[in-house]
């Protein structure tokens, strides 16, 4: 092996940077053979990739998180690069960000067999983000998405979306079925694709907080409070302990209302329709208490670079500690109605089975991989404060089916009812926000939270005149379009919705 | 299960009494009851969460005559979420296309009415105004549901388009 193209990091080597109590490390080559061999090295050892994006300098970035802290790979290009090497025969869920590369920059993943569109959908003359006048033409494309064939006796497709039959989110599912049992399932997203990275560059920073609030508005604190630490980062910003304190419990009650609803609309797929009406009204309280209290239903840009846009009072804490109380009582006894209820059971045992295995190769985390034997949670795998200081338990199951993923919310709600508790009953106070220094010249940073789905990471690159140079936030949905593929076949068609939901992907996160 | 009908019957009634009822904002084209089709047209999902909230006992949508339907065959509203990006502008057209007459148009949310925060995107048309021109708009990132339910209201008491 050539000296350049040996790996330059082992998590012994030790991460450089400590911010929000996560260890992690920039690493940065104009290497592709040393891009690729440090990405093996890091996926030998367990290290799962989190998101893989290009920014316009260009350079190809990985993020790679180890049980350890978090990696950030960075592959510089040349201005006139055409292609890359591509990570997907490291980690099998690097090819959609790969092709969604191509899509977007018209670079080609060196090595990538499946080169099919994912976020073009035939509406682009040429690559929207590619810094070049006369880009690279992206590889011819067919006039209907080819779809993987399952061929055989009695099997037909079914397509559904992207208009779907409810109130959910727009995209594309290619059942392939034998009667009614389901062979293979493919999604195809996109329709929700607005462009965020453009829309990033060029804003100034409270427009650009606004943004990252609506990434995904079911995650808008794990969101917004990434980009902030993203932005705290970069700039050297020390964050109040009152501030970190109100930042936990606003990313707890996003956690505790989206578990409900969940818990709720799952009980109500499986045919419980009163599910809805037990767990929803518990959802509205605790939005109106939001509104009332931090000024809007779903804490939307209630976390801001350098801060949080409402602090907390002595009447506050007591309205909330009354709510936590509340809460604790009501979950209580609808966790033993679901339990008891045998028909419900018979609906999530055995459905939507996701292996140990299975999630592990795909890197799965958050809920969904906790449900499945993968036990990575950021807050209780590093120091995070304050959190930390009230030792979180971690939710693990092993079965990976609709019963463990429903199992581990209820275990997560009852956990967050008691950080929040302690967390209100141990405010430091006062919350004093940072005011924002101008840097002199673009500087980077990295923030990475422990979201209601699993980790959501947030990147920026900020210029003087404090604007945003670019910046890429995402969640766990991407992978989780994968971990559904993986566990949908086999089952009924009729079981799809249920299967669906108890994953929770989010379209908008994933499209961007 | 006693557990579970002990507390039904302990919950009782939870729905508010509305702000407004279909008697009051005049019966437009519809009789007693409306259909609603829901499409995202690239929303953050925040809209959506509010819609289900329109749902819950607690708004309760369906107890005064409107329900969210699966097809547009049998919509008399076309409830739009979402800058309408390039992606969806197809899909929201053939909806819309496939509602019988008579039928509304209603803009819920900011990205809706005028893209929002995402306006002036290469990947979106910055809202209905040039692809569907709403009858009804409701203003709000995300509007708080008893607006979208007041918006229902308006849409289903809205006079005819003039044309």
């Amino acid at each position: 092996m050539e000296a350049d193209s040996s790996p330059f990091f082992s998590p012994e080597t030790g991460f450089d940077r400590l911010h929000g109590g996560i260890p992690h490390t920039v690493l940065v080559t104009e290497s592709p053979d040393r891009y690729l061999a440090q990405a093996r090295l890091l996926s030998n050892d367990g290290a799962r990739l989190l998101t893989l994006w290009s920014d316009s300098l260009p350079a190809i970035r990985a993020a790679i998180l180890l049980r350890e802290g978090l990696v950030l790979l960075s592959l510089s290009l040349p201005k006139d690069a055409a292609s890359f090497p591509s990570l997907s025969s490291v980690f099998p869920t690097a090819v959609r960000f790969e092709r969604t590369i191509h899509d977007l920059f018209g670079l080609i993943p060196d090595g990538l067999t499946d080169l099919r569109p994912w976020i073009d959908h035939g509406l682009w003359s040429h690559p929207p983000l590619s810094p070049s006048p006369f880009p690279p033409k992206r590889l011819a494309q067919e006039e209907d998405y080819p779809f993987v064939r399952v061929r055989g006796e009695g099997v037909h497709e079914i397509p559904v979306g992207p208009v779907h039959a409810g109130i959910i989110e727009p995209g594309h599912f290619r059942f392939s079925v034998v009667g009614e049992k389901v062979l293979r399932l493919e999604t195809r997203m996109g329709y929700t694709h607005k462009g965020i990275a453009r829309l990033f560059r060029g804003r100034s920073l409270p427009e650009a907080a606004r943004l990252a609030s609506r990434i995904s508005g079911d995650s808008a604190v794990a969101s917004s409070l990434a980009f902030s630490k993203a932005i705290e980062e970069a700039l050297d910003i020390e964050i109040s302990e009152g501030v970190r304190f109100v930042r936990a419990l606003l990313l707890e009650r996003e956690r505790v209302a989206n578990h409900l609803a969940d818990l709720g609309a799952l009980g109500n797929d499986a045919g419980l329709a009163v599910a809805l009406s037990l767990y929803h009204p518990l959802r509205e309280a605790m939005h109106r208490i939001n509104l009332s209290l931090f000024g809007h239903r779903l804490l939307f840009d209630s976390v801001v670079p350098g801060g949080v846009s409402t602090g907390l009072s002595e009447a506050m804490i007591e309205t909330l500690l009354r709510e936590n109380e509340r809460l604790q009582a009501e979950v209580t006894l609808l966790e033993r109605i679901y339990a008891d209820h045998g028909g419900l059971q018979d609906r999530f045992q055995n459905t939507g089975i996701l292996s140990p295995e299975t999630a592990g190769r795909l890197g799965i985390g958050g809920v969904a991989g906790r449900a499945s034997g993968q036990g990575w949670d950021l807050r209780i795998d590093h120091r995070e404060d304050p959190v930390h200081r009230f030792a979180p338990a971690l939710a693990l199951d092993h079965v990976g089916d609709v019963a463990s993923r429903v199992r581990i919310r209820f275990f997560e709600i009852f956990e967050s009812l008691r950080l929040t508790h302690a967390l209100l009953t141990s405010f430091p106070g006062p919350d004093i926000c940072a005011t924002i220094p101008d840097p002199p010249a673009p500087r980077e940073g990295t923030g990475l939270v422990e979201g209601f789905r699993g980790e959501v990471l947030g990147w920026v690159r900020i210029l003087p005149g404090k604007i945003l140079g670019e910046a890429h936030i995402a969640d766990g949905s991407s992978l989780l379009w994968h971990a559904l593929e993986a566990s949908v076949p086999g089952n009924l068609v009729a079981d799809f919705p249920l299967i669906n939901k108890s994953f929770n992907p989010s379209y908008s996160a994933s499209d961007l | 299960m006693w557990k579970l009908l002990w507390k039904i019957l302990k919950t009782g009634t939870l729905t508010e009494s509305p702000v407004r009822t279909q008697e009051e904002t005049g019966r437009g084209p519809f009789r007693h009851s409306a259909s609603i089709r829901h499409v995202d047209a690239g929303s953050c999902n925040g809209c959506e969460l509010e819609l289900w909230a329109l749902e819950n006992p607690v708004t309760s949508l369906s107890s005064r005559g409107f329900s969210f339907v699966a097809s547009p065959r049998h919509a008399d509203i076309l409830l739009v979420t979402g800058p309408v990006s390039c992606h969806m502008k197809e899909a929201l057209e053939t909806t819309h296309q496939a509602m019988p007459a008579p039928k509304r148009v209603l803009a819920v949310g900011d990205c809706a009415i005028s893209g929002g925060v995402f306006r002036g995107s290469y990947a979106t048309h910055d809202g209905l105004s040039s692809i569907l021109p709403p009858d009804v708009s409701v203003p709000g990132c995300p509007p708080p549901p008893e607006a979208i339910a007041e918006g229902v209201l308006r849409a289903f008491g809205s006079p005819p388009p003039p044309s």
